[in-house]
């Protein structure tokens, strides 16, 4: 279970506070206006950024020793998760070992990966190959891999298409419950919240507030939130 | 790329250490005699190859060259190591080096009788003269038929020359002395008179020596036997020394004995075999320059056609060292226009 | 973790290397040397040494850009010869390129006698000018190539954005070259000034006389003729304070460009037209003609001795290529450690990288020198000395090449790989050298060709037998064999640019240009 614990973070003169903690398994899209610090949540979350104050826990152990990539959280950044020089096979193996020491078994995962996100094949191209839905499917298909019970989403879907979009989410949510894990996925649109996500988050004037039902909160905005909206 | 190039990585570094390993391994039990010379004598061309296999027939020994540098870099490197090196003979200091090297109090007495061929008599304690020349102005006679003849007349023409620094290099401050020695009070005057005919002051001999192969200018200091090597190697009679009524100055070049040598013996019997024929005959067309004991046999065919200076100049260690910096002085502000 | 303890080991050795040779010989200077102060010509040499350090760092920089915009954006045959070419100047042994320059601008040069043979007066190249003409051939190349570095460190897609936008070539100068200079330029100008306050025989032989006397001279001659080792001293601190000037006011300047990670697309590049081609063109055509006049000089003055070498050429070229073959892995391997800290924050890295640009490589060697003389006999050591000294003369240039790009990596790719958990050997293997092929290849080949011209600092341990190749170029003109010594000097240039070629095209090979 993924609990903040009186979690401020501060950069420069901006400030956030969160203190709730996440059911495991929720789906949980994280909203608000711009600059609010959706993103710095995350970021925090993954290790990218150590809080001021507070701490960051999962299953009860403080996460702040740890560095990024041994947190037990899978992240999709808004662009750049593909290593341009190396094949997707590669990419993807860098989700089992970050070595690339990968045998015949560990070649069949990947080849099932990039099967099940409908990229079969494909595992000699290189990103620049590749369109921007196939990116994030690939993207997607290293988070299947890694199979971290914590899958944070910086909007890594925002430039594709809404049938596209709503492809990837549907994904996203097949992936989450196949690996029983707990997402947080930020985003600017209702429809997102409402489509696939259980909970949001809303982050505005310096607080991450604590997750609600998504149809609670959209059947009674908050003033936050309908300022946001318009 | 990164395996391949390791693997590169660890055999250069072999083979670097095999190569140090192997000039450490003594070739014999035999004594070794360690000679510390300047660069230019140690090369097949040079003196170093003949003169090492001459003297090993003689010593039942193993004469070790180890070049280091220049003349001057010779001494500053003596210098460092103090009495505890391992050098027990340092052959190519001249004489604008030697009253330094005697202050240094590194050097023995060479207890060599005999006399030297040179134009003036020799005197020094420590060291023992193996070759000598005088500095010259060499210039190519079918460009320049008629070359002048003194420092007046090549300070009035308007022909070009290079010149050594005398901060870096000995011939450099040959021709500083040079000019003191022949003109004393009144050589500002003439350095003053030479400025617009130096094209550049060179750091070293062989760069001025180059500039004016290349022809960037008419004349170059050198040595009256550097036609010699023209004349006798390429077969080219075209160079040719200027002879200057004003004298020429000595440069002689000594090999001396540390005092703390542990082969003191085999020492004596270098110095002494230095000045014998054997030596002494392999020097003119090696070393390019006049033998100190002119060998048995004559100097080469060749050496003939040279100018001889009637009047040497070579001023005292003492009087050298106490005038050098306000020669030097004088020099640069003729020269910094 | 490991690679910060490798940067500490590095930064260490490198201490010692510079400011502790320094020491010792201070200290060897001891008492009796105290009160010492620095008289009018070393002070004539402190202001001759800025004068013309500034002069060609200024000239190199200033004419470097228009011939890298013109690389940037024009795609023609021999491109990348010619991109090649211009490493040449930087890595001619320094007698060499100053014959070779003499043999185009010298008195009996091919300028004077086309001058001659139209009526003109001849020009001199003896002076101050010379001397920065002679620093503009060594150092512009290397400025065209550090800033043509600059322009494609410009992903692709921000000049597809600018061509979207209809940008015209002003705009595109102002929203994207500009910056990318700002950030580039100052760098690029303080290793060239830096390279030029240590110059010696170039500033000796073509400033025309002793008022072109510069530090590094008088240190010579203080070490040398004079054996005053507290004035040695001296001068080499006051040698590191102008270049530690020099590199603050760098770093005042140089703002970082900011333009992100792209994702490899090949680039079209943005190639404006009109009068603009002509520009480029020209600009193209003098500097390639500008480097390759003096080298095509070089080659023929090389060629007629070539037949006669002697045979000691052959073991001496050599080892001449192992001992830069070590120097250049020893020297990218350190280089790389330093940029990726400094990459990582870690910026004070950087200084120390710089440092043995800043040192007086008389003053390195003498105290070398000093520290190993009471325990071996230095001839013993001559290799791997040699090899040590010219990897850390040479690691500057190399981290210079990999700052940029190291820094690249991080801002774009730094989280991804620590997302991912990609740490020591594997980050290296599968993000560092594949991502920074190009200028690992470069930097070796730079490192590789400039171990392969040296040799100041070794003459106090160079021994009895294992000669290198400049050093058998320096003893053939010490006897006269001016004929040989410039074939020798052609067969030194000749590796050394195909050392420089065969790193620089593997690491450009494969990488979009």
């Amino acid at each position: 279970m993924l609990q903040l614990e009186r979690v401020v973070l501060a950069q420069g003169a901006f400030r956030l506070t969160a203190d709730w903690a996440a059911e495991p398994g929720a789906l949980i899209a994280v909203m608000g206006p711009s600059g609010a610090g959706k993103s710095t949540l995350l970021m925090a979350i993954a290790g990218f950024l150590a809080p001021a104050a507070g701490r960051i826990l999962w299953n009860g152990s403080d996460l702040g020793p740890l560095p990024p990539g041994q947190r037990p959280v899978s992240i999709l950044f808004q662009d750049q998760n593909l290593f341009p020089h190396l094949t997707l096979a590669q990419n993807l193996g860098l989700g089992i070992s970050p070595r690339l020491r990968l045998g015949a078994a560990d070649h069949r995962r990947v080849a099932a990966a990039l099967d099940r996100v409908g990229l079969g094949g494909l595992h000699n191209r290189r990103p620049a190959q590749l369109s921007g839905g196939q990116l994030g499917r690939a993207a997607l298909a290293r988070a299947l891999l890694r199979a971290r019970p914590l899958l944070l989403l910086d909007e890594p879907f925002a430039a594709l298409g809404p049938a596209l979009k709503a492809d990837m989410l549907a994904l996203v949510g097949e992936i989450a419950v196949e690996t029983g894990a707990t997402v947080l996925m930020v985003t600017h649109d209702p429809q997102d919240a409402r489509r696939f996500a259980g909970q949001v988050v809303l982050v505005a004037d310096g607080v991450a507030a604590t997750p609600v039902a998504t149809a609670d909160l959209f059947a009674r905005p908050p003033q936050a939130l309908r300022d946001y909206l318009g | 790329m990164n395996y391949p190039m390791l693997a590169a990585g660890i055999s250069v570094l072999a083979l670097l250490a095999t190569e140090s390993l192997a000039q450490e391994t003594p070739a014999q039990e035999k004594p070794v005699l360690t000679v510390l010379t300047y660069d230019s004598f140690v090369p097949d061309w040079g003196p170093g190859p003949a003169i090492k296999a001459a003297f090993e027939e003689t010593c039942a020994c193993d004469l070790r060259f180890v070049a280091g540098g220049d003349g001057a870099a010779l001494l500053a490197r003596l210098q460092l190591e103090g009495a505890n090196t391992d050098v027990d003979v340092v052959l190519g200091l001249d004489t604008n080096l030697t009253a330094a090297a005697n202050a240094t109090g590194l050097f023995a007495p060479h207890g060599q009788t005999g006399s030297f061929d040179l134009p003036l008599p020799w005197q020094d304690a420590n060291f023992v003269p193996f070759d000598w020349g005088w500095f010259a102005f060499v210039h190519d006679k079918t460009k320049l038929a008629t070359p002048p003849a003194s420092f007046e007349e090549l300070a009035a023409s308007d022909l070009k020359i290079v010149i050594q620094d005398p901060r870096s290099s000995t011939p450099g401050l040959g021709l500083l002395m040079w000019v003191k020695a022949a003109y004393g009070p009144e050589a500002a005057g003439i350095w003053e008179g030479l400025a617009d005919n130096i094209v550049t002051v060179s750091p070293g001999w062989s760069e001025a020596y180059g500039l004016f192969l290349e022809g960037e200018a008419d004349m170059v200091l050198s040595y009256t036997t550097s036609p010699a090597y023209h004349l006798i190697a390429e077969s080219d009679d075209t160079k040719a020394a200027a002879l200057f009524a004003e004298g020429h100055y000595l440069q002689i070049e000594v090999v001396g004995k540390l005092a703390a040598t542990d082969q003191p013996a085999l020492a004596d019997a270098f110095l002494a075999f230095l000045t014998s024929d054997a030596a002494q005959a392999v020097l003119p067309t090696t070393n390019w320059m006049y033998p100190a004991k002119t060998p048995s046999a004559g100097l080469p065919e060749g050496f003939g056609t040279l100018i001889t200076p009637e009047t040497s100049w070579l001023i005292p260690d003492a009087e050298a060292q106490a005038i050098r910096q306000e020669a030097l002085d004088e020099w640069q502000a003729a020269l910094a226009r | 973790m490991a690679g910060r303890i490798g940067a500490l080991a590095i930064a260490a050795i490198l201490l010692a290397l510079t400011f502790g040779t320094l020491a010792l010989v201070g200290w060897r200077a001891g008492a009796g040397a105290g009160g010492f102060a620095l008289g009018p010509a070393d002070w004539a040499a402190v202001r001759f040494t800025l004068m013309q350090a500034a002069l060609s760092a200024l000239f190199s920089v200033a004419l470097a850009v228009p011939v890298a915009r013109a690389l940037a954006r024009r795609r023609f045959a021999g491109r990348g010869a010619l991109i090649a070419l211009l490493g040449a100047p930087f890595l001619l042994p320094v007698i060499v390129a100053v014959l070779g320059l003499l043999a185009v601008f010298g008195r009996a040069g091919v300028l004077n006698s086309a001058l001659g043979w139209a009526g003109l007066p001849p020009v001199s190249i003896y002076g101050l000018h010379g001397v920065v003409l002679a620093h503009v051939f060594f150092n512009m190349p290397l400025a065209v190539r550090l800033v043509l570095h600059g322009w494609q460190a410009i992903p692709a897609e921000r000049f597809r954005l600018a061509a979207a936008l209809d940008f015209a070539p002003g705009d595109v100068a102002r929203h994207l070259e500009r910056p990318m200079l700002r950030a580039v330029l100052p760098g690029a100008a303080v290793v060239i000034f830096v390279i030029c306050l240590m110059s010696f025989a170039v500033a000796l032989t073509l400033g025309g006389g002793p008022g072109a006397t510069t530090v590094e001279l008088a240190i010579y001659q203080a070490l040398r003729f004079d054996f005053d080792l507290s004035r040695a001293a001296l001068l080499a601190l006051v040698q590191f304070a102008l270049c530690a000037l020099a590199v603050g006011l760098a770093a005042v300047f140089a703002l970082p460009a900011g333009f992100g990670a792209g994702l490899d697309r090949a680039a079209a590049p943005f190639a404006a037209g009109g009068w603009r081609r002509w520009v480029d063109g020209l600009a193209i055509a003098l500097a390639a003609g500008f480097v390759a006049l003096p080298l095509v000089m070089v080659g023929l003055r090389g060629v007629p001795g070539l037949a006669d070498l002697p045979p000691v050429v052959w073991p001496a070229a050599g080892r001449s290529v192992v001992i830069a073959l070590a120097s250049c892995l020893l020297s990218v391997g350190a280089a790389l450690v330093l940029a990726l800290a400094v990459a990582r924050g870690a910026r004070w890295f950087g200084l120390v990288a710089m440092l043995p640009l800043a040192a007086s490589s008389l003053v390195l060697g003498t105290g070398l020198f000093l520290a190993v003389h009471p325990f071996l006999r230095p001839e013993s050591l001559a290799l791997p000395v040699t090899v040590l000294v010219n990897a850390t003369l040479a690691l500057p240039f190399a981290y210079r090449i990999l700052l940029p790009e190291a820094q690249g990596l991080e801002a774009g790719f730094g989280r991804l790989a620590a997302a991912l958990d990609l740490r020591g050997w594997a980050r290296l293997r599968w993000l560092v050298l594949p991502r920074l092929r190009r200028p690992l290849g470069f930097a070796l080949g730079v490192t590789a060709a400039l171990s392969m011209g040296d040799l100041g600092v070794i003459v106090l341990f160079a021994g009895d037998s294992a000669a290198t190749l400049p050093l058998i170029v320096q003893q053939l003109m010490g006897a006269y064999r001016m004929t040989e010594a410039a074939a020798a000097a052609l067969l030194l240039v000749g590796l050394s640019f195909a050392l420089f070629a065969l790193f620089d095209l593997g690491g450009r090979r494969g990488v979009a240009a």
